[in-house]
């Protein structure tokens, strides 16, 4: 270390001083190089124990590999390129059907989006540490965004379907349970992160607790909840199609039929459907999502 | 008449307020002087209640003209005397994506129902208040811009018009200027006390140079360690008891000098320099 060197005129006692933040500075690193070593052994460990546990086995999976790609061919039919046209309209004989079932996917995750946005967006406020009324309201809120984050979708739509019966409701309400847990998550940390100082003016000039949330929070948070409900309807679709394998209709219901009869084809006909919404879905939000955080950073 | 009896405010072991008393007539301006740290800031959020007293009471003439004890305050009661006693900051305090119109309304939003406002519909006379009070200020021309595209003496303007349209008694300002530059300092500490003259606003202004506080204030307290070793004249604010409140260690003497730095006549013992951080 050459601090020294770049004082200028050291006025008495700094060389005392020196010596002492260089005592302290040895400690700070020793600590540092503890704690590195601790948190990567550890991570050493975790990965060989889960490893052991989960049978993950190099041999197993150099044999299976084939198998996989067995499978993959067994979904894409023959298709000839003199007969090209009549071969894709035979692959995509369910088209209509199939698009009619992505519709109800697509709506299913779109309304399950626009529910569990509105009710974690207005949880996520007394979610955050900075903004609940009281401990207690931020801890009993905090728990229940976690159970409804934490127990998977398809559990949720088990539930719902034992207790409203085969269709589309119990799938929206699945992923809008999950998706309020995520944002109100989500959301919660962006409010963590605001500034103060608005919700200061607001709460000076007499404002109670819900104008302060809505004129001091709201618009500086704003443009990250909606970057991050993009994302969310990208993965509510994904959620979707997996709901309609337990019964609640939509896309994942005929992907499940098709697989269950062993209709390899129809399978990877729907699929490849699933795969390219999704990736529309991805590059428009995207789009959409960088717009916004640009226009953010221009707002300055 | 404002009557502060013995406010204390503790943060943990640390005492920002000291057992402060104090009585501040109607209409006076009074200027708090003190060095980092010397609980300032929390005493004027005491009074506006941004913060909860330890101990102590503030007396104060509501809205209606009754005493009140302020600091057992509650709910909608206490959202009024929010509104009753402005507070402009040092940073501004400005929701920074809305216009300035929305921000000057805020100053409106404990007098209507919260449905009302959070659907941002305020009545026609709230709008006429609004663009009186940016007209006072000179900001009109401005009404529809974005807080965050104004310069910061154009904010501070902003946050006084939203001060104002709480229609308050009290006004308190901390540090208003201290994040400007001369001009705009000039023009926000005229405007206050061209709103104390007019209007009969009761000002109570943190300030971190003396000068600006001997010039704009017709009484001056002096904080030091969260208490009250100064309440007087400008005119009786002499250079020995200015330095006895910006203390004494080598941070002290920094702002002390300071806190003189725009002074024409400087301490003869403190060496002053005209650091480029006086402003
Ligand atoms: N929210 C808080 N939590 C804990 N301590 C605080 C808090 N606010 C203020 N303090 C402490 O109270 C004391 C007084 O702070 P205050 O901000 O009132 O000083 P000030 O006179 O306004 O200083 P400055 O001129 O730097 O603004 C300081 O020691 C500060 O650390
Ligand atoms: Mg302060």
């Amino acid at each position: 270390m050459s601090i020294g060197q770049n004082t200028l005129a050291a006025p008495a006692g700094s060389a005392d001083a020196l010596s002492r933040f260089e005592a302290q500075y040895a400690i700070h690193r020793r600590n540092i190089a503890i704690s590195t070593t601790l948190f990567w052994t550890a991570f050493a460990a975790c990965l060989v124990v889960s490893g052991i546990t989960a049978k993950f086995d190099v041999l197993t999976l150099i044999h299976g590999l084939p198998r996989t790609t067995e499978f993959i061919v067994k979904m894409i039919p023959p298709i000839k390129l003199e007969t090209f046209v009549d071969d894709i309209a035979e692959w995509y004989w369910g088209i209509g059907k199939w698009m009619n079932s992505l519709l109800n996917t697509l709506l299913m995750a779109y309304l399950a989006t626009v529910l569990g946005t509105i009710i974690g967006g207005g949880l996520s406020f007394l979610a955050a540490r900075n903004l609940a009324p009281s401990y207690a309201v931020f801890w009993i809120t905090r728990r229940v965004l976690e159970i409804a984050r934490t127990v998977p979708d398809i559990v949720w739509a088990l539930l719902f379907v034992l207790a409203f019966g085969i269709g589309p409701m119990p799938g929206v309400l699945a992923i809008t349970m999950h998706t309020l847990g995520a944002q109100g998550k989500l959301f919660a940390e962006v409010n963590e992160n605001i500034s103060p100082l608005p919700s200061d003016g607001v709460r000076s000039a007499g404002g109670n607790w819900l104008q302060e949330i809505r004129f001091g929070v709201l618009p500086q948070v704003l443009p990250n909840f909606m970057s991050y409900t993009f994302w969310r309807i990208e993965l509510n679709v994904r959620s979707a199609t997996i709901v309609g394998f337990v019964g609640a209709g939509g896309i994942g219901h005929d992907l499940f039929t098709s697989i269950q009869l062993l209709y390899f084809a129809d399978a990877g006909a729907i699929l490849l459907i699933v795969i390219s919404t999704i990736m529309a879905i991805d590059m428009l939000s995207e789009k959409y999502r960088h717009r916004l955080i640009g226009k953010d950073t221009l707002g300055r | 008449m404002l009557d502060i009896e013995r406010l204390t405010k503790k943060f943990g072991d640390v005492v920002a307020v000291n057992a402060v008393s104090f009585r501040v007539p109607t209409g006076q301006m009074l200027g708090i002087i003190g060095r980092s740290g010397a609980g300032k800031s929390t005493l004027l959020r005491l009074i506006n209640r941004l913060t909860d007293p330890t101990t102590g009471r503030i007396l104060c003439d509501d809205w209606h003209g009754r005493g009140i004890d302020v600091s057992t305050l509650r709910g909608r009661e206490l959202r009024r005397w929010r509104a009753h006693c402005a507070m402009v900051f040092q940073q501004f305090n400005l929701v920074p994506r809305l216009n300035v119109i929305t921000n000057v309304l805020m100053g409106r939003l404990s007098y209507h129902s919260t449905l009302r406002t959070l659907l941002a519909m305020f009545p026609q006379r709230d709008r006429a208040l609004t663009i009186r009070a940016l007209q006072r200020l000179d900001m009109v021309s401005h009404a529809l811009q974005r807080a965050d595209a104004l310069s910061g003496g154009q904010q501070q303007r902003v946050a006084i018009a939203r001060a104002l349209v709480q229609e308050p008694k009290i006004l308190l300002a901390d540090e208003p200027i201290a994040s400007l530059d001369l001009l705009n300092a000039t023009i926000v500490m005229e405007a206050l006390r061209r709103i104390n003259k007019e209007d009969v606003i009761t000002v109570i202004c943190n300030l971190h140079l003396l000068q600006t506080a001997k010039d704009y204030c017709d009484r001056i307290i002096g904080m030091k360690a969260g208490a009250v070793v100064f309440d007087g004249l400008p005119s009786q604010l002499t250079d020995s008891i200015a330095r006895e409140i910006y203390g004494s260690g080598q941070e002290g003497d920094e702002e002390l000098a300071l806190a003189f730095s725009a002074t024409s006549a400087p301490p003869s013992q403190a060496p002053v320099t005209r650091t480029g951080t006086g402003q």
